[in-house]
């Protein structure tokens, strides 16, 4: 059985379509990622297989019950982390994660071997109040909130967005410890470099899916050959090669620029042309392609078609 | 049941751990009344009063020595004019003015009976109620001491009282029912509003709503923290009045408590009914306030008597459940009457409630739009 089936979603907000025409399924115990700028639709389509949203086309099934008629059952098995943690900032951690477990139907205690990998991070703190957290513990004492359940789709909304890199790391750790729980779980996230963590990610873009694959074969999906250049001066570079004439695609990326040219071969001219514009130092290599390459690429294709 | 009590307790706890919240719900009633009390005091001393006597005799003389030596009065001058009344009262020393008409100890002797007129000053409504209460206690006593001897035979001065500003002269009484009126709808219906909308604010709703907890339960949460201290706060009230007032409820009080439940059920509804209407908690204080405060206070009949508004303010006040409210309180708690007398205000705030909650319980979303 597939946890998510979806077929043909779409969703507006009056002459917006927030989404459109989303046709995707999610297996059962994976780690599913969207991946997409902010404004893509990713908290519409999380909300719409919460059930807090109707969409307007389309039907999906969840965990094999119909969104919108069997929304009260969906309820009981579906964990669900808004973008914005929503804990109560004048109650403790304690008090807060018992808070959950008794609306569930559950106990702290029932269900603890679960959140226990994830909450003995945050225990010590247990009397203090969710407000006085930091981010990252926030972000872990909301994952524990939507796991006591013992919920069999979790669907978190951006559950990374302003936490620091250690803690966003360790997050991922603790995700993918859940796979052991059969649990699945439905992530979204602007970071790249999170979507190699997941089992197969969808990129979705203007509430489109682009592509929905394992990561690593989204990333092989480039289409041409990637070389990298840096130079001391990245700024004039990128503007640089971008107005020169053999180049179709130059994006920033770290400290290095991106860069693909027709018929995927530089020569000379390049670095003559550069050293007209005053940039002696550049070096180019071949590269790897990296999933956020192949998104850029696809959007640039969606932007022409 | 346990999830229900699960959400009580939360409640609870945001109520405890908010000292704003705190401080409406208990310090406000407290206040309001304990500034009150200190306002109105229940003696006086030394209040001015000026004399007009026409007559000159010796028992309108005799008459204005005891009152003014009784200590609760101090003589501000002597008038021969009606038309120096308003002058005396704007140069505010003056609280009332003792008339002894023309032939006032002929009359006396002669029909057995003779008008005084006490007019005070009934821009304080207070003050002026105490003094015409004491100079007419006085006069009593001066009538007790000429008929002692003479027995039946001389006569009776008649006090006539006039109030000038305020002819209605409101009781002091009178605002603690409409303070219990006012706090009622302002913890029950605000206090509800703001709640339910700061959920949604900070977006806990959105796991609420995901949840198994059904509307009924999430609304029911939301109130009976509430309607248990609001009950507490109305009983805080009763007793501090009574304390500080010595105003005692001189009708049913199982009956006044009964109809006082049941304004705050009404309250309490309302307030959902905001909630289910505002986003954000910015947005149910501003409705609370401009579409219950304003009207309590101006259109319920607290201040301003409903027979003396214009009609249109009349109509609309008829949809402002406090004006029932207050007819109800006010017959209960200073005249004393029974359910006889209020049953069919009663009857309208058991409708305004049933309505009322049969609305934001179908309002109540189960979805995000």
């Amino acid at each position: 059985m597939k946890i998510i089936d979806s077929w043909r979603i779409g969703k507006k907000y009056g002459e917006v379509q927030a989404l459109d025409d989303l046709t995707f399924s999610v297996n059962e115990s994976e780690i599913f990622g969207f991946i997409g700028p902010d404004g893509a639709g990713k908290t519409t389509l999380f909300r719409i297989i919460t059930t807090l949203l109707l969409p307007d086309e389309g039907k999906m099934r969840v965990l094999g019950v119909d969104v919108v008629r069997g929304f009260k059952e969906l309820r009981r098995k579906t964990g669900y982390m808004p973008g914005r943690f929503s804990l109560y900032n004048d109650l403790t951690v304690q008090e807060n994660l018992e808070f959950y477990a008794t609306v569930f139907g559950t106990t702290v205690k029932e269900n603890y071997d679960l959140i226990a990998d994830i909450y003995s991070h945050i225990e010590p703190f247990r009397k203090r109040l969710a407000g006085k957290l930091s981010g990252g513990m926030k972000q872990k004492l909301a994952l524990s909130c939507a796991l006591i359940h013992k919920p069999s789709l979790l669907v978190l909304d951006e559950p990374t967005t302003g936490i620091d890199a250690v803690s966003r790391s360790e997050f991922w750790d603790l995700l993918g410890k859940l796979r052991k729980h059969r649990i699945t779980v439905v992530v979204s996230t602007p970071y790249m470099d999170e979507a190699m963590r997941c089992d197969r990610v969808a990129l979705i873009q203007n509430g489109k899916i682009l592509s929905v694959d394992e990561p690593d074969k989204i990333r092989q999906g480039f289409s041409r050959k990637l070389f990298t250049i840096r130079s001391a001066d990245k700024y004039s570079l990128i503007t640089a090669v971008r107005k020169y004439p053999g180049t179709l695609t130059a994006y920033p990326f770290g400290e290095t620029v991106h860069i693909t040219f027709s018929g995927d071969l530089y020569d000379d001219s390049l670095f003559r042309y550069l050293e007209g514009m005053g940039i002696k130092d550049a070096v180019i290599s071949e590269a790897e392609a990296g999933i956020e390459d192949r998104f850029l690429e696809l959007m640039e294709k969606g932007a022409t078609a | 049941m346990k999830r229900f009590l699960a959400f009580v307790k939360k409640e609870f706890l945001h109520i405890f751990r908010d000292i704003r919240t705190l401080i409406i719900i208990f310090g406000i009633p407290v206040a309001q009344i304990l500034i009150f009390g200190f306002v109105v005091r229940t003696d006086i001393k030394n209040a001015g009063v000026a004399i007009m006597d026409l007559s000159q005799d010796d028992v309108s003389r005799k008459l204005t020595d005891k009152i003014i030596s009784s200590g609760f009065f101090l003589n501000t001058g002597y008038l021969s004019n009606y038309t120096e009344i308003e002058t005396e009262f704007r140069k505010g020393n003056t609280r009332a003015v003792l008339i002894f008409g023309k032939d006032f100890g002929r009359n006396l002797t002669r029909e057995g009976k003779a008008v005084m007129s006490i007019i005070a000053d009934g821009s304080d409504p207070n003050a002026a109620t105490l003094i015409t209460n004491y100079t007419m206690a006085i006069v009593r006593d001066f009538n007790i001491d000429i008929a002692g001897p003479a027995l039946s035979g001389s006569g009776v001065i008649v006090p006539e009282v006039k109030m000038f500003y305020n002819p209605n002269l409101q009781s002091h009484f009178t605002f603690v029912p409409g303070v219990i009126t006012l706090i009622l709808i302002l913890i029950c219906a605000l206090m509800t509003s703001v709640t339910i909308s700061r959920e949604k604010e900070f977006g806990t709703m959105e796991v609420l709503l995901v949840s198994p907890l059904r509307p009924v339960q999430i609304i029911l949460g939301k109130v009976t923290p509430y309607f248990l201290l609001s009950f507490i706060n109305v009983i805080l009230i009763l007793l501090l009045s009574w304390i500080v007032f010595d105003l005692p409820v001189k009708g049913s009080l199982v009956l006044l408590l009964a109809e006082t439940m049941l304004y705050i059920l009404m309250s309490l509804s309302l307030g959902i009914l905001i909630s289910t209407i505002s986003d954000t908690m910015q947005q149910a204080i501003f409705i609370s306030f401009l579409g219950l405060m304003l009207p309590t206070i101006i259109l319920s009949g607290f201040i301003f008597p409903i027979e003396n508004m214009h009609q249109v303010y009349n109509l609309v006040s008829m949809i402002v459940p406090p004006r029932y409210f207050i007819v109800i309180i006010k017959n209960i708690m200073i005249k004393g009457t029974g359910l006889m007398f209020v049953w069919k205000e009663t009857l309208i705030l058991l409708l305004m409630t049933i309505f009322f909650i049969s609305v934001s319980i179908r309002k109540f979303r189960l979805r995000l739009e």
